[in-house]
């Protein structure tokens, strides 16, 4: 992500010995808590009527919830100086890419994989359009992850390939808005929470040029 | 050469009547007389507060079968699911917001304002609205424009029956729905961001003239539950579940075209007609298959099929001859 750069003065957190071991594999775990409900609703008959759009749905509320998690994170550095943050920063990102995967992958098998049909959607359906756009700008960003594809493609490529996260987020919360067929309120809610913290990477980088 | 022509509807023959409604068809019939004569014989009153539940728990007494036609794999929606997963936007806009949200509704007492181009209009108590005419069980599959469908028993009173007792003037040639409008206990009728209310609905009079077309007051043998439309709906199997406009307050008689609330809302997604038709796609998503709300399956269904849609939902046969010479393609 971009906005590296003008990290405040480094202060030492008061539990700096669990943010630096403990801290990770905590919220890997509360990350994987929605899914684990997921798993325990399916196989306890708690889908309700509808299972297939029961969990479409609830996998798309949480990859737009973690897309917003993940890009709250520098942000959230930024307003409270806590530096520690930064460093969940690509677990949370590859979280939501995660459920946007297993999200599109409850779709298509919602289609049971009939390949055909989905293509047709896609070209069709302005909403799908939109989330299949969201997902292949997502997809190289979680393939270029690892520490050694950061290092080969060098920081500054890496970081500009990275910019592809906003464009992507801003199309999830377009495709949730095109799916509704009344009452807009929570995609409006999302829509409100990515423009806030765009506005705090907008304004940090304003601050700096004057 | 043998040449096998499949029917236009897609349903076979054998699948018209089902083999246990054939085998019992004498105690059908027997029944569905012994209430006719009834009516006859005892005063009509009477016989109606026979019928009639006291309350909401009670369930009706002695509701004869009516017209029911259902495919070998169409089998009864639980009844859990079908008053738990509802389209209700008055008690909000998601799935199970009308089975949490329509208890603070009181469906009795009721009145239906009849009005318009007929000459007995009035305003009726929901009795004396109902009392003229008899009530029957209607086993019908309802497609929703969502992509899927269910298969309901309602108890329900003939639309075709409700017209005629009106008389509609020669220039009546649409009925006007409304649903009622009461905020205080209808939470989606509060604020912003829903629907314009009331909600409207209507339907050519030979459309509600034609035998299927019901007024329901029951499913399961039982009243309706709040989040289904109580206590009074349209049901029109033929056509997509939003044209079933719930807990209506009143039916006009007008001369155009009524501007029903989803077509208001989005004219490119959602017509007048809304036959169920699975060659005219939603803009949104393709109508050609669907998902039958059942519980059959493994893990509720989920790793059930999709089932092809039947043009008309598989009632092409009573009702193809309303359309003749229409282009279904633009009037959706």
């Amino acid at each position: 992500m971009p906005t590296e750069a003008s990290i405040p003065a480094p202060r030492r957190a008061p539990f700096a010995g669990f943010l630096k071991h403990g801290l990770k594999p905590v919220v890997f775990a509360l990350c994987l808590l929605p899914f684990a409900w997921l798993v325990y609703r399916t196989f306890n008959n708690q889908l309700g009527a509808n299972p297939f759009e029961t969990i479409i749905r609830y996998l798309g509320d949480w990859a737009l919830r973690f897309l917003l998690i993940a890009l709250a994170v520098t942000p959230l550095r930024i307003i409270t100086g806590w530096l520690w943050v930064a460093r969940l920063r690509r677990m949370l990102g590859l979280f939501a890419f995660a459920y946007v995967a297993i999200h599109v992958f409850a779709y298509v098998g919602e289609h049971a994989f009939n390949w055909s049909e989905i293509w047709g959607d896609i070209v069709k359906r302005t909403y799908i359009t939109v989330g299949m756009a969201a997902l292949t700008m997502l997809t190289p960003l979680a393939a270029t992850s690892m520490d050694w594809v950061i290092r080969r493609m060098g920081g500054a490529a890496w970081r500009k390939l990275h910019l592809l996260v906003y464009p992507a987020a801003i199309l999830g919360v377009i495709h949730y808005f095109l799916m509704i067929k009344a009452g807009y309120q929570q995609p409006l809610i999302y829509g409100v929470i990515l423009a806030a913290l765009f506005g705090v990477r907008l304004y940090k980088n304003y601050a700096r040029r004057i | 050469m043998l040449i096998r022509r499949k029917k236009a509807s897609g349903v076979a023959s054998h699948e018209i009547t089902p083999e246990s409604v054939y085998l019992n068809r004498r105690q059908i019939i027997k029944a569905s007389g012994l209430v006719a004569g009834s009516l006859v014989a005892g005063s009509a009153v009477s016989a109606f507060d026979a019928v009639m539940p006291k309350d909401k728990t009670t369930k009706f007494a002695g509701v004869a079968k009516g017209y029911s036609k259902l495919g070998e794999t169409d089998k009864l929606t639980p009844l859990e699911l079908a008053t738990g997963y509802n389209n209700f936007y008055e008690f909000g806009t998601g799935k199970d917001d009308p089975a949490q949200n329509a208890g603070p509704f009181k469906p009795l007492p009721w009145t239906i304002k009849v009005d318009g181009l007929c000459a007995k209009p009035g305003t009726l108590d929901f009795d004396d609205f109902l009392k003229p005419h008899a009530l029957e069980e209607r086993i019908y599959r309802m497609r929703c424009v969502e992509a899927w469908s269910m298969v309901i028993p309602w108890v329900g009173i003939s639309l075709a029956d409700v017209v005629k007792r009106f008389e509609p003037q020669g220039s009546a040639k649409y009925i006007q729905f409304e649903t009622i409008v009461r905020p205080e206990e209808m939470v989606g009728q509060r604020g912003r961001g829903g629907l314009p209310w009331p909600y409207v609905e209507g339907l050519r009079i030979d459309e509600a003239s034609n035998p299927l077309a019901i007024l329901a007051v029951g499913l399961y043998g039982a009243p309706l539950p709040n989040q289904n439309g109580a206590p009074l709906r349209l049901v029109v199997p033929w056509k997509y579940g939003f044209k079933g406009i719930k807990s209506i307050v009143r039916m006009s008689f007008v001369e155009n075209e009524p501007k029903n609330t989803w077509k208001a809302m989005q004219s490119s997604e959602y017509g007048f007609y809304a036959n169920v038709n699975p060659k005219v796609d939603h803009p949104r998503w393709t109508q050609a298959s669907e998902r039958r709300l059942d519980g059959g399956g493994s893990l509720g269904g989920l790793l059930a099929a999709r089932r092809p849609t039947l043009m008309f939902n598989g009632y092409e046969e009573e009702v193809a001859g309303l359309y003749a010479g229409m282009n279904l393609a633009t009037h959706y």
